[in-house]
Order: structure tokens, then sequence, then C-alpha cells
């Protein structure tokens, strides 16, 4: 049952005041079951605001999740526009406010969950003021609205040919009562949906006009940067500011006191430290370095990557939380033809967005105002609130245009940094990171050691199926100890095997970790599809073949399988190029890839990825391709180079000079294969990322008969 | 602090500021244009790039004394209205994602083209492997670096 209100009498008039707007709609998002996620949860009964249309005839819509690259801002505006019959080029947008009452007790952009989880609501919108705008043309006109029809912003009577643009009866339309059902459009009548529009921003983000979080300015504002401890969790015991006030541009250094906050079951904090600042960004970096500062190493100054690992290794061999348990693996194992083992191991990584953690904030009248690139705007509020010292009714939260998040803009630590310090200094501040910072200070997809046993009958089927995985918990465990992100790629496997156990085995390690673009899955996948490869292989199995037999009662799956074959021409690769493949259900898609790779004198390749993605409906099939093509390009980046190492405590890597990135120059070509469906939407954000490394690991076996069992692969030899 | 005189997107320009001051941060806080992004502050990544005298420089380790009656062009100064023929073909292809490198992008691009009327993929890759995206559009720059080449010539050689 959706339940819709009525427009808000009180914000009607403000706007109107303005000359901007006639119709304000809310609405009732209804129950979506993929929503159980706490971080995406939208309350049932919600009514919201996403669009306002001027009594000038603009359309603005208002966008209820904030951009990072993922192209949402323009799928959702297509969206409503498309069951509004709007005029496309004259759709403007802007960022809906924090309003727990209209967007959700938790609002924030994870998951991948913005075009799921508005797939069908904010089609309800456009379709809704679409029925209500005909009634007014109808009243206006005095004719059934059943006799009109709309097109491109207009109401339009085909007995006459009159037309009426959506601003002129935009008014006499928000007067009306809100229809409680509204059709939509079946697909066949989509005008904008599955066309690949531009993004809604590209003009202002190729002129340089595009506001980034990093790009805020106020008047009077000072210029920040924060030494933080090197040492995570470490405090300040006593620093000398003499030399930093005495770099040219610097004004004033202070001691940033650490703050908290809690909300869905999350729990965010900043560490606080010493403040410089400046008259500009530069001066204040200069008078950081002269800063001269004690820290007490919170007991972690000792820890390195080894110890680490041993640490994971020693908790594989104590009893651990089972995450899965189909029939007796230990009897399985036991009495098979043949059996396997093997350890993998992934590294913690760092997400290294272009755009450096930054934020802006101002502390006044009372209250509170930030600037702030983030995925999670509540969290955002209410670690400025407390930072603030303020309600967060009190906390005016401007969502800016993100330079890239990856999950690192989950967290909210430099928001709660940027506001402590705004409120020791008396004065608008922008506090910005630098690449070291963002490095050093982040919060990292946590290092992972899985150790695996498999068994085979004499037919060189699988018969059982183990893994012991050891991986720092986060964000929380459930009641049973199980940390759910640190087995999911593994636990859930679809392959039908007849016995399965998989354990979680927690260690805690003092470096904070979160979301990483396609979590669990990011290292999970390469272990798991690299191992069901190796299964293949011991089984003198084709590893297409193996994975066919064994996902027949997965239908999504095995399409998205055989189609990336298809389109690849699995096992006629070129002479010198070998091939691997890999497949994958996470966040509502189903996800195939082949890699086609050679290996010359040790030298790997990688020539051609051929990724097939079922997303169910898809909105605009350019973003979807360029979300696919990005995904790979992420995991392969981690794949490939990425790892993060921990030495006395702290982060060993600084710059992209010894935390690499994938460049122009090694970039496969990608070919990208979306299936046409009507299922439910599924993610793309983080769809294509988890199964390129298996892809590639599988592709280097079957060119050189090395198992590659560790990211990332750059470390292996080859030759 | 010294009088740095320079001329900026076409006009004279005047600061007052540390010699040794990267030209980054002249431009980002000193005169307001953010187009320019700081992304690692080493040279190793191309977000801050932009032209000095015609060339693709990282102004993020560029002194803004060395600049001193040079011609500097930011994103905000290649055109007045994103018609500069690599920005039309950027738009064509729609390039950006999160957008954030695209300013260091375009401008690095920009340079190539002035120098190479027509680039290879070879010549692309080696021109642009400066200039990290970590959204990986790396695929459709170089799809718009070619297509740019091609208005950039239907315009008489002209961007």
């Amino acid at each position: 049952m959706t339940r819709i209100t009525k427009p808000n009498r009180r914000d009607f008039l403000k706007v109107s005041a303005t000359g901007a707007a006639g119709l304000v709609l809310g609405f009732a998002l209804p129950e979506h079951e993929k929503l159980e996620a706490q971080f995406n949860a939208i309350p049932r009964v919600n009514p919201s605001a996403y669009m306002r249309i001027g009594t000038d005839d603009s359309l603005t819509f208002i966008a209820p999740k904030a951009e990072m690259g993922q192209g949402s801002l323009t799928g959702l505006a297509m969206l409503l526009a498309d069951e509004l019959d709007a005029d496309w080029s004259k759709l403007r947008y802007e960022f809906a406010p924090v309003d727990p009452q209209l967007y959700g007790a938790v609002q924030g952009v994870v998951g991948s969950f913005s075009i799921r989880s508005y797939f069908e609501p904010m089609r309800r919108t456009g379709a809704t003021a679409r029925a209500m705008l005909l009634e007014a043309a109808a009243k206006r006109w005095n004719v059934s609205a059943v006799s009109l029809r709309t097109e491109n912003g207009f109401v339009i009577n085909p007995a006459n040919n009159a037309r009426l643009n959506y601003g002129a009866i935009a008014v006499e339309a928000a007067k009306l009562p809100v229809p409680v059902t509204v059709a939509l459009k079946d697909v066949k009548d989509f005008k904008l949906i599955r066309k690949p529009l531009k993004r809604l921003e590209t003009h202002d983000k190729i002129t340089g006009k595009t506001k980034f979080g990093i790009d805020a300015r106020l008047d009077g504002m000072l210029y920040a940067v924060l030494e933080r401890s090197p040492v995570f969790g470490g405090k300040v015991l006593s620093f000398d500011a003499t030399k930093a006030k005495a770099v040219p541009g610097v004004k004033d250094v202070l001691l940033i006191p650490g703050a908290t906050s809690t909300n869905g079951g999350r729990t965010m904090t900043t560490g606080g430290g010493v403040a410089v600042l400046a008259e500009n960004t530069w001066a204040a970096m200069q008078g950081r370095k002269a800063l001269e500062i004690k820290w007490d190493d919170n007991g972690s100054g000792a820890v390195d990557s080894a110890a680490i690992t041993k640490l994971f290794m020693e908790k594989i061999q104590q009893k651990g939380v089972p995450a899965r348990s189909v029939g007796n693996v230990e009897t399985a194992l036991a009495s098979g033809a043949k059996k396997l083992e093997a350890v993998y191991e992934a590294p913690y990584l760092s997400h290294a967005p272009m755009e450096p953690m930054n934020c802006t904030a101002v502390i006044r009248n009372g209250g509170c105002e930030v600037w702030a690139p983030t995925q999670m705007q509540t969290f955002a509020r209410d670690l400025a609130a407390r930072a603030a010292g303020v309600v967060p009714e009190k906390v005016k939260l401007n969502t800016m245009f993100m330079g890239g998040g990856f999950g690192r803009r989950g967290s909210v630590d430099y928001v709660g940094e940027a506001v402590a310090i705004a409120k020791a200094a008396g004065a608008p501040v922008k506090l910005t990171w630098s690449r070291e910072d963002d490095m050093q200070h982040d919060l990292y997809r946590p290092a992972s050691y899985v150790k695996f046993a498999g068994a085979l009958d004499a037919s060189g089927w699988p018969t059982a199926f183990s893994a012991k995985v050891a991986s720092p918990p986060f964000p929380n465990v459930d009641q049973n100890g199980l940390a759910r992100t640190a087995v999911e790629g593994i636990h859930d496997i679809e392959y039908g095997i007849p016995n399965i156990q998989v354990d979680y085995h927690r260690p805690d390690v003092h470096v904070p970790v979160t979301f990483w673009r396609s979590v669990g899955f990011s290292q999970n996948t390469f272990f798991t599809e690299s191992f069901i490869d190796e299964l293949a292989a011991a089984g003198g199995k084709d590893p297409l073949e193996f994975r066919r037999r064994l996902l027949k009662d997965q239908p999504r799956m095995l399409n998205v399988l055989n189609l990336a074959a298809e389109k690849a021409g699995w096992g006629k690769a070129p002479a010198g190029r070998f091939q691997g493949i890999s497949v994958v259900n996470n966040i509502g898609s189903f996800t195939a890839q082949v890699a086609e790779v050679s290996v010359t004198n040790g030298k790997l390749k990688i020539h051609k990825v051929t990724c097939a993605v079922d997303c169910g409906h898809h909105v605009n099939p350019a973003i979807a391709r360029q979300q696919v093509e990005s995904g790979i390009v992420y995991g392969l980046t981690a794949c490939l180079k990425g790892a993060i190492t921990i030495e006395k405590g702290r982060v060993k890597q600084s710059n992209f000079h010894d935390y690499e990135m994938l460049r122009i120059h090694e970039m496969p070509q990608i070919e990208t294969h979306l299936v046409m469906s009507a299922e439910n939407p599924g993610g793309l954000g983080e769809a294509s990322t988890p199964g390129i490394a298996p892809a590639v690991g599988n592709a280097i076996f079957k060119a050189t008969g090395k198992r590659l069992r560790k990211m990332p692969m750059r470390d292996a030899d080859l030759a | 602090m010294a009088k740095v005189q320079f001329t900026l997107n076409g006009k004279p320009q005047s600061v007052d500021a540390s010699p040794e001051m990267p030209l980054l941060w002249v431009v980002r806080d000193m005169l307001g244009l953010t187009g320019t992004k700081f992304g690692c502050g080493m040279a190793l990544c191309g977000a801050c790039t932009v032209h000095v005298n015609g060339d693709a420089v990282r102004s993020c380790m560029t002194q803004v004394r060395s600049v001193e009656g040079k011609t500097v062009t930011t994103i905000e100064g290649l055109s007045l209205d994103g018609s500069h023929a690599v920005q039309k073909a950027w738009a064509e292809i729609d390039v950006p994602q999160c957008g954030y490198c695209q300013s260091g992008q375009i401008m690095q691009a920009a340079s190539l083209l002035s120098k190479k009327k027509q680039p290879s993929d070879a010549d692309i890759d080696e021109a642009m492997r400066g200039n990290v995206c970590r959204c990986g559009t790396y695929l459709q720059i170089r799809q718009a670096i070619h297509r740019a080449a091609e208005l950039q010539s239907a315009q008489g050689g002209k961007a």
C-alpha cells in the first residue's frame, strides 16, 4: 500500500515567493525487499519531495542521492522525467537536504543501491505529478482528464490542439488531492529510460565549474590542515607550535579534540590532532611541517604486516564461527578421491579517490553549516552536530559533488574534524587532507587470509568445499560473532556442491577498516573463483564446463557465464594468448568476465576483458557500461598493484609513487554486454570489481601453469 | 612575499605571494579559480595540470615565481563556454564520471593536440600516462582525443 502525502503548504509558499515553484510533490516509498541493508533503509512509510515545477515552467529534480561518479543523479532524474513526460532539456537539479522524515533515517549512497531502491518510487513520483497536472488542465478546460495527453512538458487536448505547459498549471495542480494509485508506463512506452542520455552535469565537469567539496569557499575562511596520530588510535601527549606559528601566512595552531556519533548501528569517530590554520592551504601545509608533537602510540607502535598475517594464521587454527554448513564437509573431505588445499591472501587497500578528504564548516547562529563531499549525509550531519555541540537539527549540510567515493566517503571523520576545527578557531574553516593524509588515515579494505579445502569424486566433480576465513570484522558482527562482510563471496557461492562449510575467524587489529568498492567480494571472489578453477583443473575439466554444470540450477548465473564465453570466443584465443573466466552474483546483479592475457618472458599483458552483466532493468545503457568498465579498472588496479602495508603501527605507503594506480597505457580493451532484462534492477557500481582478479589469475594459470593465490599480482614471478 | 605578474586566462594578473608557493594554490586559494584540482601535491597524478606558455605543467610543483611574465591557462580559460575541440569531444563521448581529474585530463589532451594534430593510440598513451583517473575513464579519454583531433581538423586545425 502506497501512501501519498499532500504538498507541504508552507514549503509551497516559500518557494513560490521566489518565483521558482508551483508544485511540490511528496509520496511514500513502498517496501523493497532489497532494502534490508541498514545503511540504505528508507522508511516504509516516508513522505518525501523530489521535484519542483516552477510557475516559470522550470523543472527542478531534487536528488536524494549524492553523486560521486556513479551516475545516479542522471539515472534517477530520467526515472522521474520519463513518467512525468517532462521536457528533459529543461530539467535542472539540486541535492536534497538531510531530512530523515523525507529521505530515511540513514540517507546515503552505499551498496550500489541508488537506482535499485528508487527504480519504482521515482517513477511513481513522476507519474503522480503527471496525473495531477492532467487533472488541473482538465479542470481549466472543463473537459475530462482521460481525454487529454501529455508530451514533453505540456498537457495537450487532442480535440482542439490546445496546449498548456506544466508551469502554467502547476499552482492549480498542487491544490488537487494527490491520487493514491497511478499507472506506470510499460517498457515499450519509455521515452528516456533505456536511452543513452548524457549526464546532467557533464558540461560543468568539462569547464571546471562543478563544485566539489574541496571547492567550497566562504568569506573570511581560514585554510586548515590537521596532523593526526601516525599510529592509528594514538593521542597527542604534547606539542610545540612556536616554529609553525612563525611560518608566513600561518594564523593559528590549535589542539583539536575527537568526536563520536552513532546512528543506524554505526559509530563515526574522529580522533582529533593538531590543526594549523592559515591564509591558504599551502601556508597551512608549510606550518604543519614545522610542528613538533609527541604522540602516545596507543600500544600499537610495534605492529607490522608480518605480525598481522601471523595473527590471521593463528586465528585460523582456532574454532571459528560457522557462516554456512551444508552436509558434512569433514566426512566428504576424508572420503574424496582427490583432495586439494590452498591458502589465499589479500592485503589492506586504500580507496584513494582523486579528491582527497576535505570539508568546509562554520559555526554560527547557534548551529553549524557544513559543505561536505560525503556518501552518508545523515552520518555527516550527526558527527558535525557532536563536534559542534548542537543537536543534529541545528546542522545544515550542503551535499557537494564528490571526486570519487568508493566507500571511503561512507565514513565522515573529516566532517567531524572540520567542524571541531571551526569551533576551536571561531571562524569558517576549510579543512583539506593531503594525499599522504588520505592514504595514511583512510579506513581500509581489510586484509584477508583464507584456507580452502576441497574434494573431488572419482569423475573429477566436487563433493566438498570448505573455507576458513580470517579477516578483521566491520561494521559489526552478529549475535553469533559472524562478520558477514568478511565471508560474502565465499559462504554464498551458488555452485551445486553437496558439502559446504565456511567458518569465520575473527582477528582484531588496530587498523581501521570499512567498505571498499564491492566490499567482501573485492577479495573473496578472487579467492573463491580461483579455487573453483583449481578444482576444475584438478578434476581435468574445462573451467567453463565445470562452472556450467555446477550452476545448472542458477539460470541468471548460467546466462551471463554463457554470454561472456560466447562473446569472448571461449577456447578460441589467438595464438600466444590465454583466457580465464569468473562469475559472481553480488549487489543484486550477475556478472561474468573473460580475461585474455599473454605472458612473455615473465611479463604479463592483459589484452582484453569481455564482461557480461545482468543487472535486471537498466536505466541508462551508456552510464551502465561506464560503471562496468569503471569497476573493472578499479578491480584491476587492486589485482595488479594495490597493497597497503603496516610498519611500526602505521601505513607505509604515502602517495601514488608507492601506491600505484592503473594508467591509460595499461588498459585492456573492454567489451561490455548488458543482458536485456525486466527483472528487478540490481546494482552496478560494484558489480564488475570482484570478477576481474580471478579472471586474470585463471588466465595466468592457463598461460603459465602458475596459480596465483595472493594479490597484488605484480609481486608474482611469472618467468 | 613578492609580487609576481603573469597573464592568466588572457588577462594580466598580479599576485603578492611567497615566491615558492605552488601555482596550484595561488590559482585556487588566492584567485578563486577552483577548476584546477589538487590530487597528490607531487606531480604524480596530473589533476592540477594547467598550461604555461602552451605547455602542460603540473601546477602543484610549479613555483609561482617561475611563471613571472608568462602566460598561464587554466580549465576556466581553455574556452569561454566549453567550445574547445577537446571539450566538445569530451561532451560528445560524455567522458567524465566523478569528473575530478577531468580538468587535468582535458588540459593535458589539449596540449597534446596543439603539438600533434593526429595522435596515434601510442602517442595518446605516452602523453596521458601521467594523468590518473580513478573512475577508469581511460578508454573514453582515448576515444575523445581521437574525436577532438577530427573536430580540430574540421575547424582547419584550430582548437
